[in-house]
């Protein structure tokens, strides 16, 4: 399954020349984007589904996609078939820009790129027989005679381990597997050479994903394929492919080969992830592992810098501040709650204390309220000059002054994280992380901080 | 039957209750009665789950294991139907209540649910059982905030507590007439005040942050996992003994499945309550349960500690489950799936034979007919229901590999020669009884 050993391509590209390049790829969904909203005069809201993507597909090798849901990972696959016109970039396919192929061209690329997809419930016309489904893209392509195409079918059916007399049978008399496996077949009819699978197995149990999985190893070495695997099982993507990219919120926070990624993640989501898959073993109970807290934030309005600064345990601190980095985190997800104004002053303590016979906020006691807030919201203790600081700026809480709490922290805690967006470097094994910065030539030596 | 004399000094959990089990299930039975004719969803499954455990059923979809969840609970809705069986359920202050009406449900401290009717049943929800389900998204009302969903919840127990004998909820006969008293009349609201207060105690307690405020919104405003957490919460308003968590995690994503079973496993430790966890996941599994059972086509194929079932599984279906999930800690060989699909339960299709013998590498001639659960070696707990529990596989006895018709030729039992190899590896563990 490696991409090392091909040295001849059936075309006159080179051969160092990666069969799929993705550059700079963007798919913004738009909102309040009707003629009502324009009338009104509301802008449109972007939902940036996929944010500036960029990773390249050798011939005959598997490059898993991975990442939470919602992250854009299925986006990334239909918008780079073209199934939907992107917001910017370019996908290279075979040395040609796709979103520039139009008629023929872009019917040649048809041929050459095909969908396996999620769903194999909803995926099939239920009103079509399997051999119908399957013969449909030779139809569309005008391949062969009738005869032909007839045969075509039932040897295709075969391969995916279908018997050749279903070909008369409707898809409601097939099971999930069976169903995925026709959706296999037509993806394989007309002989492409790059696959695009969108979470193959993730309908299925099991046991059949196990038959499924098995399968499209067996025939990507039979007809040489190239696939793009996109999974949220880390399991199936560590079992199937040879390199691996990590999505988060939209963007590609590591890529690299397979072993590496799981065996060496650099990035601390992707650590993040590897570490929250429970395992099916004895030992598994007694295995300490690192969770990360809180939700993916809304891509409507995505962090500054580093999406994952808001749930990153290794978020960086300014170089001059000494400090514990549970400590700091815990000061940084304050500083977040501050922001987001999302806390309830009222509820702070133990209920009532702060707001008056109508229910309004009201502190009578600066100092008692201060020490209950922290005590509510801080995940971790802090001391020290940390927790001066800290109550200096809750104190403005008190008076429901926000934006002065939040100033106050954000100027002594203000991390390069959310400044910047790392982005993703040129390398073997990239990870858009501050903590992999490639530090200037001359202080080489130290290596990344 | 245990007769334990003027023990009711003793009341809540003392150490020689430590054999007898929380809940028995005794030859469970379910059946669904659709168009297409009688489904077994749950066959003669029995069943013991002990105090402050957490007991995981596991299996394919269509195994029955969210169905014999809901049959515990007496959840079930037409046309799904317990058709027989006995479930005992272990609560002294329960047993005394229910004696004087109900005499031949109550043996010692033991309730037979099944045989209690519906109403003094339902009193059991909330306060005893409790449940929470796979899609929080669909199983929270979307009209109402989930503060005040959660507080409702907090009343119906303090109702069912004051009165064991028969509960309802505020929702049945609250209408439009009752509403527009509410915005009069304080004291006639939806929910009191104070349920809303624990309400948000709970969500506290599940670790919602600023909880005040998200008691106000709506599910919509909510993310799967901040849902999941507020369903627990609901799950919890009631102190209930046994939680029954169907695929809780299943609709989530890794990370947040990893706070989600965290969670659990805090409040497990926190109350002591006990779990019965079912999922498709052994991974689940693995980190949260004490006890196993393994479910194919409704039946418990294969029960044990955690050890038992997934260093020594026993039963082929197990070991098949087993050897079919891709290996996250290095690059595995070639998965080893079992053949063929889970079959469709229709009880005429069924026969009398082992549910499993079409499928399985190792089928044999005693397979044809149907296999009693044997005790195998391991701890205590260990039984299986196949004959290579007390039998070795051999070649001579095997049934031919297209006896049951090859409807469905797959590519994996066709050009693999796995079969023999498989044999040979497992003899092994087959030799020991």
């Amino acid at each position: 399954m490696s991409a090392d050993d091909h040295t001849v391509t059936t075309t006159g590209r080179p051969t160092n020349e990666p069969l799929v390049r993705v550059t700079g790829l963007e798919k913004y969904f738009w909102e309040n984007d009707s003629l009502i909203d324009r009338l009104l005069g509301d802008d449109p809201v972007p939902v940036r589904a996929v944010d500036g993507v960029s990773f390249d597909i050798h011939e005959g090798e598997t490059l898993g996609l991975v990442g939470e849901s919602g992250c854009g990972k299925s986006t990334t696959g239909e918008t780079l078939l073209r199934l939907q016109e992107p917001t910017g970039g370019a996908v290279e396919f075979d040395g040609r820009n796709v979103y520039d192929l139009e008629g023929t061209g872009l019917k040649a690329f048809r041929r050459e790129a095909q969908i396996v997809f999620q769903d194999p419930f909803s995926s099939l016309d239920p009103r079509m027989t399997v051999g119908r489904i399957v013969r449909q893209p030779l139809d569309i392509h005008d391949v062969g005679s009738k005869t032909d195409r007839r045969a075509k079918v039932q040897d295709l059916l075969e391969r995916v381990g279908l018997a050749a007399d279903h070909v008369d049978r409707y898809p409601h008399e097939f099971s999930g597997g069976q169903r995925q496996r026709i959706g296999i077949a037509r993806a394989l009819a007309l002989e492409p050479e790059f696959i695009v699978l969108d979470e193959p197995t993730s309908a299925l149990d099991v046991s059949v994903q196990a038959q499924v999985l098995n399968l499209l190893d067996d025939l990507q070495d039979e007809f040489d394929l190239t696939y793009l695997l996109i999974s949220h099982d880390l399991s199936v993507i560590r079992h199937v492919c040879d390199r691996v990219a990590v999505m988060y919120l939209g963007e590609i926070v590591e890529i690299g080969p397979s072993e590496e990624i799981f065996e060496s993640p650099r990035h601390p989501y992707t650590e993040a992830l590897l570490e929250s898959v429970p395992r099916a073993s004895t030992d598994e109970r007694d295995r300490d592992r690192k969770t990360i807290s809180g939700d993916v934030p809304s891509p409507r309005n995505p962090p500054t810098g580093c999406r994952f600064r808001t749930r990153c345990p290794q978020i960086i601190p300014p170089d001059d501040l000494e400090i514990d980095q549970e400590v700091y985190r815990a000061i940084m997800t304050l500083r977040e709650r501050i922001e987001n104004r999302a806390i309830t002053l009222e509820a702070v303590g133990d209920r009532g204390e702060y707001e008056d016979e109508d229910g309004e906020f009201d502190v009578t006691d600066p100092d008692a309220f201060v020490a209950d807030l922290k005590a509510d919201i801080l995940e971790w203790p802090v001391s020290g000059r940390h927790d001066e600081r800290v109550t200096e700026a809750v104190m403005a809480l008190a008076s429901e002054q926000w934006d002065d709490a939040a100033e106050q922290l954000a100027e002594t805690y203000g991390s390069v994280c959310e400044r910047e967006n790392p982005g993703l470097p040129e390398s073997a094994h990239p990870a858009a992380c501050h903590l992999h910065d490639v530090p200037s030539v001359e202080d080489d030596r130290y290596g990344p901080s | 039957m245990p007769s334990i004399p003027d023990s009711r000094a003793n009341t809540e959990g003392g150490c020689e209750m430590i054999q007898k089990p929380l809940l028995r299930v005794r030859d469970l039975e379910t059946r669904f009665f659709t168009e297409e004719g009688q489904v077994n969803a749950v066959e003669k499954l029995t069943l013991d789950i002990h105090d402050g455990e957490v007991f995981g059923i596991v299996g394919e979809s269509g195994s029955g294991k969210s169905v014999t969840a809901r049959s515990v609970l007496g959840l079930l809705e037409s046309p799904g139907r317990v058709t027989g069986g006995e479930l005992w359920y272990r609560d002294e202050t329960f047993a005394d209540t229910v004696r004087a009406d109900h005499p031949d449900a109550v043996d010692g401290d033991y309730v037979d649910l099944e045989s209690l009717p519906s109403n003094v049943r339902r009193t059991l929800r909330g306060t005893h059982f409790s449940m929470i389900f796979q899609d929080p998204m669909s199983s929270l009302n979307p009209s109402i905030p989930v503060g005040e969903q959660i507080a409702e919840a907090v009343e119906a127990q303090r109702r069912a507590r004051a009165n064991p004998r028969s509960v309802a909820s505020r929702t049945q006969g609250y209408g439009l007439s009752q509403y527009l008293m509410s915005t009069v009349m304080g004291s006639r609201k939806y929910v009191k005040s104070e349920s809303l207060e624990r309400a948000v105690e709970l969500l506290e307690l599940v670790g919602i942050p600023d909880a005040p405020l998200r008691a106000k919104e709506y599910p919509h405003e909510y993310s799967g996992g901040m849902l999941q957490r507020a369903m627990i919460a609901q799950a919890l308003a009631g102190e209930p003994k046994v939680l029954i968590a169907d695929e809780p995690t299943t609709a989530l994503d890794v990370t947040i499945q990893a706070q989600i079973l965290d969670l659990l496993t805090e409040l497990q430790e926190e109350t002591g309550m006990t779990i019965l966890l079912i999922t498709h996941n052994l991974g689940v599994v693995a980190r949260m349960c004490d006890r196993v059972g393994v479910m194919y086509a409704g039946e418990i194929v294969e029960r044990g500690t955690l050890a038992d079932v997934f260093d020594d599984p026993v039963h082929p279906y197990t070991q098949g489950l087993l050897g079919s999930i891709p290996d996250l800690e290095g690059i595995g060989a070639r998965l080893q799936p079992i053949p063929g699909n889970v079959p469709s339960l229709l009880d005429h299709e069924m026969g009398g034979r082992c549910y499993f013998a079409d499928r399985c590498p190792k089928a044999m001639e005693e397979c044809l007919e149907h296999p009693p659960e044997f005790d195998v070696d391991g701890s205590s707990h260990h039984a299986t229901r196949c004959y290579l529990a007390e039998t070795t596989y051999s070649e001579a006895r095997a049934l031919d590999a297209d006896y049951f018709g090859s409807a469905e030729p797959l590519e994996d039992a066709a050009d693999e020669p796995v079969e023999p190899a498989r044999s040979d590896g497992g003899n092994t563990e087959e030799d020991s009884r």
